[in-house]
């Protein structure tokens, strides 16, 4: 491996060819060789430390998990890997020639590929336009014929199946994995970074994508896997890294680690969070053991169209009571958000009925809606739920500066709102210098408080929280989780679609699977079983599920 | 009496055609531009420039091959100054190109002040195909042309043939989709940007010569008259398709001519005429009211990151 | 080995100062490209700004014309800054100030012809609001309804209403006693706006236009309509989330932004010409000329009166530019053009700080 030691840059003008030279000599790699190797990694953002003096290792051949809570600084740290931030300090080791990336150019030459959390495909492209983009055997001249032909050989080969012609849009998320993996692998690359990759996957296509990783680390890829779920890294792994906080707490073989370990390691001694316990969960359950008629919202047979006017959500009925969680489970994609926003009314249902308490609110209007008591926590809180360039106080109005204390006919009565927010940032802990900083400059939980306290405030009736806790940290998911069942316990009827399982079983009374804009099984907390949720949310029938039971004799 | 009539049919496709050049040339550099994500509202401006510089290159050398690539360049250098105000220096793209509509009038009729009211004594002529010229009507309409008019169908064949059937295609539509996602393909996000807004300046530099060596060809203050504008609702009506934008450029040179066509008649039914010359404008708002319905129906949107500078990693 | 590092980081708030040299730098930046390019046309920049600084701003006469000239751009651009704040990219000022002053030609020379002057001067800025109100409020229902774009469909408007203006001045309403030429005959006494005496300053109009800027910036930051135009400009989807009415945002803005517009007609027409003439003379660009003086107030109704001022005071060296330098009129576009570039250039240096750190070596 001498050749490796040739020096980098001439003028740094195109780096690229120096790489893509390079690892020609690299193409047969030992396994267990090290192949990356980083030392002594720093990166700063404004504010904070991302990665401090981080030493991480991959070998030919393994899978690597980096394991560690939301803003630990797993992203930052393959980001750098892959070119996309440059260390502050720190030296890159790749096939142990020595690199600084200048973007993920660079990266993907020397053969690292990165597969994203939600996979970075355009939507309006096809697959293989999207792949074409970066492949560098595509011609320059009408290249898709060959890029499909291309794709297909790959797709036989690794057993990932795609429709190369198919518009990105119309693909599930687990499709989409798919030809970012393919992708990834078409781009020659024998470094593979999973950025949590199965955030949106169902329990059966997880199980395939861990199939598919051990795979290709069985052909000679080295894969590192970033997640925070324990379960994964513990299935799919050899090795685990766990970062706290931007800094390396270690690293350790699976074979000898056990998930108390492990979470000690994630979240540090000193502030293991309180848990939900059991015992108080089913203390709170308890409480709304007899629902009667309270009934909040009832849905009955509606459909809605989606974006691209397609049926999204099909003939879907449920109720939710007073005092009650009713939760959606499903993959996302499959109507939960049209279904969610014809509740609160921002899109219009094409048929079937919304009632609230009994009134016919179908296509009433988002503030009509909003009038009657129903608070709305939206899935993506900065496009939806919050106006970035205007100050906390204006962004806790919101859905109320109509109203009499908040403003007379013409004007606000700007008095009475910043004594009004100032009592809610005390309530809900937010984070701010004053309620008039930008909500912009805040962090990501003290953004979904802002968003929290506004719609909680006003003491809901029926409570639509979508997504309430993606992207959050520990603390403030436990935070947001809590105030939840809080408001259950008052009284409230709350529903809860996320695409997060384990956060519905744990929290919901009853739970429904939404596949295919249609609604399956619902069935009382009780009564949940995990592979009987993970059929449905495949879209097997309920009949087919109880079939699959009688014929493993379940 | 029918032969009489095919030859007023030619004619009138033929005007339209010519009317409909600089409409189209300017909004295929555009359609790039946009496609690419960078609006340039200065398309006005940078007609005028291109115009301003042409005449004055044509009627100093007497070439007026000369003017048309001195406007291309002209042209290029705003479209370039466009480009590093809004990708580099991340500007509000609106405001810049509303300040280069401003900048192109007031430094088109600074450079041509002292030939206001001149004619070109050489100016671009119509040259007949041998052979297609002869077929009715469309010989005529569409083979009795100057230059830049034949220029125009291949660039946008070939303009066409680039955005969909080939890579640097797919390019230009993932950068003007979804920048971050592109640039994680090592696509170079600035450089495609910076070729699509360059490429889009001389295009509207070549318009305006068109309209200043051959369509009218002297030179009078602001001799665009609104047509950069006509060109950005164009692109629009066109949905950012080179093809499209053809066949909206050709309606749209129809109008332009009709209402010179019309004068006769309407004095004759007694109805004074000079409205006439607000028919292009009505027209524009109607074809962008019209370029609507059919975006909303068929779900198509402008590039979804028109507009929006592009910052890695922030 | 040390080395310096020199990195960028996003800045949410740039304190006042900052601002303000941005804006004094983008100036300068702008009059510098402007010099050299009147060097490269053989006028030297020196004398020719000196000329101007001084016509505009140090003589009785052009501190007088710089109010003058202040007015219209005054209510064209807080009525811009309304529209802005919306998002709402109204480019169309200068034909709802057309519109304006043919409301109140009509006025004058047709509608209440013989009445007394209390009477008609208030008739006046009612239907002249009116009159731009509504030639704003045809884009503005065409974006909400139809997703048409506002800013070509102003744009068209504009070349609309000069045409209108041109076929009134050459047809129905050319003046009997004005030897043929396209003017229409001068507005009766009790049609003209009083001045302040001794001067040309039409004081009814800056007296409106003073009052609105206070309101303006009430508006905007104290009102309920104002707190959902806020809203709506910098997130229409919380703005649907929140239930605001996203047909009454627009109408509102662009009825408010184009009846400022028009009220800036009636004062030109009924102020200094006393008649509706060709449509160039009337608008002079003003609405034109606003999209600079409220982008470079940074949509602050409170700092626009000194920057409408400086820029009345460049529109008064237009003139010099004309008569003294000899230069068409529309250069006047090119030092517009210059300055609004340079300012949303130098926009970056507001979003940004550089930060400038020693890195490796000693100490780690």
């Amino acid at each position: 491996m001498k050749s490796l030691k040739i020096p980098l840059f001439n003028s740094g003008r195109s780096p690229s060819r120096s790489y893509i030279k390079a690892r020609t000599l690299l193409d047969h790699v030992n396994k267990g060789e090290v192949v990356v190797l980083m030392k002594g990694i720093t990166k700063k953002f404004p504010g904070v430390i991302a990665n401090y003096r981080i030493d991480f290792d991959l070998k030919c051949g393994e899978v690597h998990a980096l394991l560690g809570e939301n803003g630990a600084g797993k992203t930052t740290l393959v980001s750098i890997l892959y070119g996309v931030h440059q260390p502050d300090e720190g030296e890159i080791y790749v096939y142990g020639k020595k690199v600084r990336f200048k973007s993920p150019k660079d990266a993907i030459a020397m053969g690292i590929g990165m597969v994203h959390q939600y996979p970075k495909l355009i939507d309006s492209l096809t697959v293989a336009e999207n792949i074409a983009l970066g492949l560098r055997q595509a011609s320059v001249i009408n290249p898709l014929p060959k890029v499909e032909e291309l794709i297909k050989e790959y797709s036989e080969k690794y057993g990932l199946k795609v429709n190369p012609k198919a518009k990105v849009w119309q693909l599930s998320a687990g499709e989409k994995q798919r030809v970012e993996i393919l992708r990834v692998l078409m781009y020659g690359a024998k470094i593979l970074i999973l950025d949590e990759p199965t955030t949106s996957l169902s329990p059966l296509e997880r199980e395939d994508l861990f199939e598919a990783i051990k795979n290709l680390a069985q052909e000679g890829a080295s894969i590192i896997f970033i997640t925070h779920k324990l379960n994964e890294v513990m299935k799919v792994s050899d090795r685990i890294t766990v970062l706290r906080r931007g800094r390396k707490i270690g690293t350790i073989p699976t074979s000898e680690a056990d998930p108390h370990l492990l979470i000690k390691m994630m979240l540090g001694e000193e502030k293991v969070p309180q848990m939900i316990s059991e015992w108080s969960l089913s203390r709170m359950r308890k409480h709304c053991e007899d629902p009667g008629n309270n009934i909040a919202l009832e849905v009955e047979d509606l459909y809605v169209l989606g974006d691209r006017g397609e049926l999204a959500v099909q003939g879907v009925s449920f109720i939710v009571r007073r005092g009650e969680i009713f939760g959606i489970a499903g993959i996302a994609g499959n109507g939960q958000r049209e279904l969610v926003e014809a509740i609160v009314g921002l899109r219009r249902a094409l048929k079937g009925r919304i009632r609230l308490m009994g009134v016919d609110v179908t296509n009433r209007g988002s503030r009509t809606i909003a009038e009657m008591g129903v608070a709305y926590i939206p899935e993506d809180r900065v496009r939806y739920g919050l106006v970035l360039d205007l100050s906390v106080a204006d962004n806790l109005i919101l859905r109320n500066y109509r109203r009499n204390p908040f403003s007379g006919r013409i004007m606000l009565n700007r008095s009475y709102i910043s004594h009004w927010c100032e009592e809610l940032v005390k309530k809900y802990e937010i984070k701010t210098p004053s309620i008039n900083v930008r909500v912009r400059c805040l962090s990501g939980g003290n953004m979904q408080r802002v968003v929290l306290a506004r719609e909680l405030s006003q003491s809901p009736r029926l409570i639509v929280a979508f997504h309430p806790t993606m992207g959050l940290d520990v603390a403030a998911t436990e935070q947001v989780r809590k105030l939840l069942l809080a408001e259950k316990e008052r009284g409230a009827a709350i529903l809860l679609v996320s695409e997060d399982l384990d956060e519905v079983m744990e929290l919901s009374d009853r739970i429904g699977v939404m596949y295919d804009g249609r609604l399956m099984g619902v069935m009382k907390n009780e009564e949940v079983d995990v592979k009987r949720i993970s059929l449905l949310m495949m879209g097997v029938r309920e009949s087919e599920v109880d079939k699959d039971k009688a014929r493993k004799g379940v | 009496m029918t032969s009489s009539l095919i030859i007023e049919l030619g004619h009138l496709l033929n005007i339209s055609i010519k009317a409909g050049t600089p409409l189209l040339l300017a909004s295929l550099g555009e359609v790039y531009a946009e496609r690419s994500g960078v609006l340039n509202l200065g398309l006005e401006g940078i007609m005028l420039i291109g115009a301003a510089t042409g005449f004055i290159v044509a009627y100093s050398t007497g070439c007026p091959e000369l003017g048309v690539l001195a406007a291309i360049v002209a042209g290029a250098i705003i479209g370039l100054l466009h480009a590093f105000v809004c990708i580099s220096l991340q500007a509000n793209q609106v405001v810049a190109g509303l300040a280069l509509v401003m900048v192109g009038t007031g430094l088109s009729s600074l450079m041509a002040r002292d030939y206001v009211g001149i004619a070109l004594k050489r100016a671009l002529r119509p040259v007949k195909i041998p052979g297609l010229s002869r077929i009715p009507i469309i010989g005529e309409g569409f083979f009795h042309h100057d230059i830049l008019v034949y220029a125009s169908y291949f660039i946008t064949l070939i303009l066409w043939f680039i955005m969909y059937k080939t890579k640097y295609g797919i390019w230009i539509r993932a950068v003007g989709e979804d920048p971050s996602a592109a640039d994680a393909m090592g696509v170079n996000v600035y450089l495609v940007r910076y070729i699509c807004t360059t490429f889009g300046g001389a295009m509207a530099g070549l318009a305006g010569a068109h309209i200043s060596l051959a369509y009218t060809p002297m030179w009078v203050e602001g001799i665009t008259v609104g047509r950069g504008w006509i060109a950005l609702a164009l692109v629009i009506f066109a949905m950012w398709d080179p093809l499209r934008a053809m066949i909206g450029a050709y309606l749209f040179g129809t109008t332009e001519v009709l209402q010179y066509w019309l004068q006769m008649p309407l004095q004759a039914m007694g109805i004074d005429p000079s409205l006439l010359g607000t028919f292009p404008y009505v027209a524009t708002i109607i074809v962008l009211l019209v370029g609507s319905f059919e975006r909303i129906r068929k779900r198509i949107g402008a590039p979804a990151s028109l507009g929006k500078p592009y910052v890695r990693g922030f | 080995m040390k080395w310096i590092k020199i990195r960028l980081e996003r800045v949410y708030e740039a304190p006042i100062w900052l601002q303000i040299f941005v804006a004094i730098f983008s100036l300068a930046v702008a009059l510098m490209i402007a010099a050299f390019i009147f060097l490269a046309h053989g006028i030297d920049p020196v004398s020719a700004y000196a000329k101007i600084f001084h016509d505009s701003f140090l003589t009785e006469h052009g501190i007088e014309f710089s109010i003058v000239k202040l007015i219209p751009l005054l209510l064209c651009s807080l009525g811009l800054i309304v529209a802005f704040k919306a998002n709402v990219w109204n480019i169309g000022a200068e034909g709802q100030l057309l519109m304006g002053s043919v409301a109140a030609t009509w006025i004058a020379l047709y509608g209440m012809k013989g009445y007394p002057s209390w009477l008609i001067i208030p008739s006046m800025y009612l239907l002249g609001f009116l009159a731009g109100a509504l030639w704003a409020f045809i884009p503005a229902i065409l974006k909400a309804k139809f997703e048409v774009n506002e800013i070509i469909a102003t744009l068209m408007m504009n070349y609309i209403a000069m045409k209108i203006v041109e076929f009134l001045i050459y047809g129905p309403w050319r003046g009997a006693t004005t030897w043929r030429y396209p003017i229409t005959d001068e507005f009766p006494i009790e049609a003209r706006l009083p001045l302040i005496p001794g001067t040309s300053i039409h004081w009814p109009t800056l007296l409106i236009s003073l009052a609105l800027v206070p309101l303006v910036y009430l508006l905007l930051k104290e009102t309920k309509i104002g707190y959902e135009i806020n809203v709506y400009g910098l997130n229409p989807e919380a703005a649907r989330y929140a239930g605001i009415n996203k047909t009454k945002v627009l109408a509102f803005v662009m009825i408010i932004s184009g009846g400022l517009a028009g009220l800036a007609g009636v004062g030109e027409v009924a102020g200094i010409h006393h008649r509706l003439r060709y449509p160039w003379t009337i608008s002079c660009g003003y609405g034109y000329t606003a999209i600079i003086t409220a982008w470079l107030a940074r949509l602050n109704p409170l700092v626009l009166l000194p920057v409408t001022f400086f820029f009345g005071g460049l529109l008064v060296g237009g003139d010099v530019i004309r008569i003294d330098l000899q230069l068409p009129i529309s250069v006047v576009y090119l030092f517009n053009g210059l300055i609004l570039l340079s300012l949303v250039s130098s926009e970056l240096i507001l979003r940004y700080r550089i930060k400038v750190t020693l890195v490796g070596g000693a100490g780690r």
